[in-house]
């Protein structure tokens, strides 16, 4: 993933260091980041690199200054915990209406709304669409973590 | 030989092929699975990448309900979900207090709970020279690219499994089935994982090397452990093939999709006619 990152994992652990937090929390890269692992695995200073990136993403989501370029994942990793705390499990249809919704609320992209819109037939076709998603029995303990946790809130 | 289950949300989502494989799969083998009764979702991404408290407590409340449900090993065929439960297992045994604080929010006691075993590491069990001894029909015209992926195998200081840059143990599993596996070097480059919706290029990209990199290893399929790599593999190819101008129609099987066809189970008991590539001359 590093050759398209604005700053690849390397300069944000840099800038870290040079006490600029602002600009590591601004980055896009912390979002185009796909959690492979991969730079913590290889890093030769044995810093955990994928950790850092998981602490920039959650400082920069809770104070509402996540990269605007990358708002797409941004909306995608909020609906999916939304989805999660109303059912304890994932829904995957309730899940792409709300973040394709959210994400059509935004930008007004038709082609990026039906994009995928295809696919649900040939999903279907192949019984892998579950108009009902599973819901968990005790959703309450579910509610009550998230909000101890503080979760998905903004 | 019977195991708890943490099945996770693609398996009974529409990764449903992936455990339909699994059980048909495991059955053949005489192992029965005892899933978790209520388990809740990992968190997966979403929650490790906006809320850490959460990516360790969703996981905390499944080890307790399987620790309260008598379990002492648990698969975990999902390595998202596998990776989720042993970072949680190894952060919450290292930090006392935030084990009582975690015991809290998730309103059950975290004493560590079962040892969590991704679907290699079941077929270890078993053993390959049992496993060899059971192929009803040996696989001998497939030459399959043995795909990990990230999470089976990093970070290795959670999943501590197999080799991080040089794995083998998929490997070792399909020559017992008398399958040829290739030797190719995108084994553990990542698929693009759960960016499928919100950046599908990058799964394009990043999966489009992976498929060119088996095809020009002389691989006739790939095999998988993880249902979001099948995803990315399977559903998304002909999109990859148009985006990279290549063709590959390279079909993408589970790993239980190949011990299974093995054993003498046909791809409609398994589910794998149900992928998007349909089976080549391999099957």
């Amino acid at each position: 993933m590093a050759p398209h990152m604005d700053l690849p994992p390397t300069k944000i652990v840099r800038l870290l260091q040079l006490g600029d937090g602002e600009g590591a929390l601004r980055a896009s890269s912390i979002w185009q980041c796909v959690s492979c692992q991969t730079c913590s695995t290889r890093c030769p200073k044995s810093v955990d690199c994928a950790a850092v990136m998981d602490a920039l993403r959650q400082i920069a989501f809770e104070r509402g200054m996540a990269s605007a370029a990358e708002r797409r994942t941004v909306v995608f990793q909020k609906a999916f915990l939304d989805n999660i705390r109303r059912n304890g499990r994932l829904n995957e249809i309730e899940l792409i209406a709300a973040f394709k919704g959210e994400v059509f609320f935004r930008d007004r992209s038709l082609p990026f709304l039906f994009q995928d819109a295809g696919l649900a037939a040939q999903l279907q076709k192949r019984r892998k669409l579950h108009l009902r998603g599973e819901k968990v029995r005790d959703r309450g303990v579910v509610a009550r973590i998230f909000e101890r946790a503080g979760g998905g809130s903004r | 030989m019977n195991f708890g289950y943490y099945p996770g949300c693609a398996l009974h989502g529409s990764s449903n092929d992936y455990e339909q494989s699994l059980r048909a799969c495991l059955d053949a083998l005489g192992i029965t699975l005892t899933e978790i009764d209520d388990w809740i979702c990992c968190g997966a991404t979403a929650a490790h990448s906006l809320n850490h408290k959460l990516a360790v407590a969703l996981p905390a409340r499944n080890l307790a309900l399987a620790h309260a449900q008598g379990c002492a090993e648990m698969l975990a065929p999902c390595p998202m979900c596998s990776m989720q439960l042993l970072r949680a297992q190894r952060v919450l045994e290292a930090d006392p207090p935030l084990r009582d604080e975690i015991a809290a929010v998730v309103e059950a006691q975290v004493n560590g709970g079962p040892r969590v075993l991704n679907i290699i590491q079941i077929f270890e069990r078993v053993g390959l020279d049992a496993l060899k001894a059971a192929v009803k029909q040996p696989l001998k015209d497939f030459k399959p690219a043995c795909y990990y992926g990230c999470l089976l195998v990093r970070p290795p200081a959670v999943v501590d499994f197999d080799d991080a840059e040089q794995p083998q143990s998929m490997e070792a599993v399909v020559a017992a089935l008398g399958a040829k596996p290739v030797a190719w070097g995108y084994k553990t480059e990542c698929c693009g994982a759960g960016m499928t919706l919100a950046k599908a290029e990058t799964v394009l990209e990043l999966s489009g090397r992976i498929l060119a990199n088996a095809a020009s290893s002389g691989a006739n399929c790939l095999v998988v452990a993880c249902p979001m790599c099948h995803v990315n593999l399977d559903m998304k190819q002909a999109a990859i093939e148009e985006f990279v101008g290549r063709k590959f129609g390279l079909p993408v099987y589970y790993l239980t999709d190949v011990v299974g066809m093995a054993l003498g189970l046909g791809a409609g008991e398994l589910g794998a006619d149900r992928h998007f590539v349909v089976a080549g001359k391999e099957a």
